[in-house]
């Protein structure tokens, strides 16, 4: 009988201890979904969706990533921003832990909601929507005015290997949460949501966080072995993200407490890096591979001595170290705030090797910072031999949203 | 805490009260057995307006499947008579009445896999039909073997122009329908597995928009009577997007063959039928005067 699933998750989810009770007493089923949510707030891995900033940037780093690139198909800026009003209710109600839409009943009608998540928790779900430099070059939106001057594209490099079909996008959305299916149902019901007006371009799972955003956890481990992230900003680090991360006095005012986020998909040459010995891969990268301390030394946590010499005369860290070209102190101070997955699209068929590899998310105050990084690594990184960077996208990441408004919403007013 | 539906749980009963009704409603022996029509069984007579909707339908319909007999039989016997060029070029024309109306067909048993199933979707000694025939053609280059299964053609499609003179219809059914024919374009044509030896995908995918097309315009007063003009309209936009999409590709005697279009082009095309094809997925729940 064609009516039973339904009715069915609606029962396991009656009988769902607590839940149920809360339900008996809730009446309206609108109300009663929220009432819950807001009565049983602890241990739930909810992440408030509204604030000053986005959540999925300084927020704690997640398992898993599910990213999407879009094509904006219109031109008329009051579908943009009905898009994003409907959208930023999706990406509320579902970090909610709460199904997405109104019509999930009716037998006859498709769902609004895909499904796939009822009866998951919350599992930390954060949204991030941020905006390409081609929004602002669609005439009929008429948002050229409005492009900040920090949103170029972003030059070539040396090691570039970009596969345009992988690159770009008019608008991203970036859910991170701690259960991949949670992740993947938020990219697939706004991309449902968005059907007509914006297009899927391009997408990435990414099934293993290789960056720390918080002091409360561990340096993660990329597909390389190595920890990756160690030196990175946290979140605790407000003077570090106020300096760094988030747009200040000098964007345009509808950015202010947004910040512009780089992804490159970088593909791992994982068989020649399994072939390099211990040494050649602790000295391209320049730490202790299973300690991650920096060459020489014992903790993760020691500075990097730069201007240490061996007896030979040899800098301690390799001049083409990756540690020593990203560093702060060889870069004029810059940093950047990393946010990066592991991921493995299965099998390379021209080549027979893993395709894998990070998918890299920076966030900074101005993408100049990744520039500036980015040139030097292209240019001089040992780490070059083992890695292709096969897709690039720049996107400007407005502030967060209140209750009420709409992520996106200072760019028109 | 768990992810809950916004519909208040005390809806239940009520709902599964709703669906046993609708479930001994449809045991009445109709010929169609589908999800929409169970669930969209009549418990209230029919209003004029859909009395009106199905009549129109039902007059496209037959259109069709008239259509259809016309244009197989000089297909047919072309086939019959060993002429594979002649034979090539009457195909395309016998397939469009039955790809505007294949999801009525799909309703009679295995009338629609003998007339029209693929290679790989019936055991190879049962394999007949259309695609049987495209297959000599194309590949084979020879009509071969081929006269009993064109004359089995020729004696199904007339059967099913008798059977669909009798066939129930409802509303509900019929924008089902409207759908069930963009699930094809997306399922079947947009990837060049349906018409895979003679590459006329696009003159099956065009088919499918004009029934779909012809199927919602039954519904349409019925979808406007139900305080949905807007979404009526946007539907109407969306259907000539998807036949302006497809200009590009039209030659003097149909389309381009499948094999010439680029990822690029197909992705263009899918990413029409489904814009246009999730908004055409409300109209059933907005039409059905049970709801």
């Amino acid at each position: 009988m064609p009516s039973i699933p339904p009715v069915t998750r609606r029962r396991l989810l009656a009988s769902a201890g607590a839940g149920a009770a809360a339900v008996g007493l809730g009446g309206g089923g609108l109300l009663a979904g929220r009432r819950l949510a807001e009565a049983s707030e602890e241990g739930t891995g909810r992440v408030p969706f509204y604030g000053e900033h986005q959540a999925g940037i300084d927020t704690t780093a997640q398992d898993r990533l599910h990213f999407a690139a879009f094509d904006l198909l219109t031109e008329d800026p009051a579908e943009l921003r009905e898009l994003l009003r409907e959208w930023t209710r999706a990406a509320a109600e579902a970090t909610e832990g709460a199904m997405v839409g109104d019509v999930n009943d009716v037998p006859l009608a498709p769902p609004d909601d895909t499904g796939e998540t009822v009866g998951l928790l919350p599992s930390r779900l954060t949204v991030s929507f941020g905006f390409g430099p081609g929004l602002f070059e669609k005439r009929g939106l008429g948002l050229a005015g409005r492009r900040p001057e920090a949103l170029r594209p972003l030059p070539p490099f040396g090691g570039d290997a970009l596969n345009p079909a992988e690159s770009g996008g008019d608008v991203c959305v970036q859910a991170c949460s701690d259960d991949p299916q949670v992740a993947f149902h938020a990219v697939r019901n706004l991309a449902r949501i968005g059907r007509g007006v914006v297009a899927m371009r391009w997408s990435q799972l990414g099934f293993g966080r290789t960056s720390t955003t918080s002091r409360s956890q561990d340096t993660p481990r990329n597909l390389m072995g190595l920890k990756d992230g160690t030196a990175n900003i946290r979140a605790e680090d407000t003077n570090d993200t106020e300096r760094f991360v988030w747009v200040g006095q000098e964007g345009p005012a509808w950015m202010r407490g947004g910040t512009y986020m780089v992804t490159r998909r970088i593909r791992m040459l994982l068989e020649v890096w399994d072939r390099a010995s211990l040494q050649d891969q602790e000295r391209t990268i320049g730490r202790h591979k299973y300690s991650g301390a920096p060459l020489g030394g014992s903790e993760e946590f020691e500075p990097l001595p730069l201007e240490a010499k061996k007896p030979d005369g040899h800098p301690v860290i390799p001049r083409e170290a990756h540690v020593r070209l990203a560093s702060a102190k060889e870069n004029d101070g810059a940093r950047i705030l990393r946010r990066g997955y592991s991921f493995t699209d299965g099998v390379d068929e021209s080549l027979g090797e893993l395709e894998a590899g990070l998918f890299f998310i920076s966030f900074q105050r101005d993408p100049e910072q990744f520039v500036a990084i980015q040139r030097r690594l292209g240019r001089f990184d040992a780490l070059n031999e083992y890695i292709k960077h096969v897709g690039s996208a720049l996107f400007a990441v407005p502030p967060g949203a209140m209750p009420g408004g709409y992520v996106g919403e200072s760019l028109f007013s | 805490m768990h992810r809950f539906p916004k519909i208040a749980l005390c809806l239940i009963a009520a709902l599964l009260l709703a669906v046993s009704a609708a479930a001994c409603g449809s045991s009445d022996g109709e010929t169609t057995d589908t999800t929409a029509t169970q669930a969209a069984a009549k418990s209230k007579p029919a209003s004029p307006q859909e009395k009106a909707a199905v009549a129109q339908y039902r007059d496209y319909l037959e259109e069709n499947t008239a259509e259809l007999v016309a244009k197989t039989k000089p297909f047919v016997a072309a086939v019959v008579a060993g002429n594979v060029a002649e034979a090539k070029d009457l195909y395309p024309a016998a397939r469009i009445p039955y790809e505007r109306i294949e999801p009525v067909a799909g309703s009679f048993g295995d009338l629609d896999p003998r007339i029209d199933a693929r290679e790989d979707g019936v055991p190879a000694d049962e394999w007949g039909g259309f695609h049987r025939i495209e297959k000599a053609l194309w590949v084979e280059n020879t009509t071969k073997g081929m006269a009993p299964v064109a004359k089995q053609l020729q004696a199904d499609v007339e059967e099913l122009d008798e059977k669909v003179k009798t066939v129930k219809l409802d509303p509900v059914e019929i924008a089902v329908g409207a759908n069930e024919l963009l699930a094809e374009v997306s399922g079947s044509k947009i990837t060049g597995e349906e018409e895979r030896y003679s590459h006329i995908d696009l003159v099956d995918f065009e088919a499918n928009v004009e029934g779909s097309l012809a199927a919602f315009e039954a519904v349409k007063p019925l979808l406007d009577a139900s305080g949905n003009a807007d979404l009526s309209g946007e539907i109407e936009a969306d259907f000539k997007m998807v036949f302006n999409s497809l200009e590009p590709y039209r030659t003097a005697d149909g389309f381009v063959s499948y094999t010439e279009l680029t990822k690029a082009d197909t992705r263009k095309l899918s990413i029409k039928i489904d814009t246009l094809a999730e908004k055409l997925s409300q109209v059933p729940a907005e039409i059905d005067n049970n709801g």
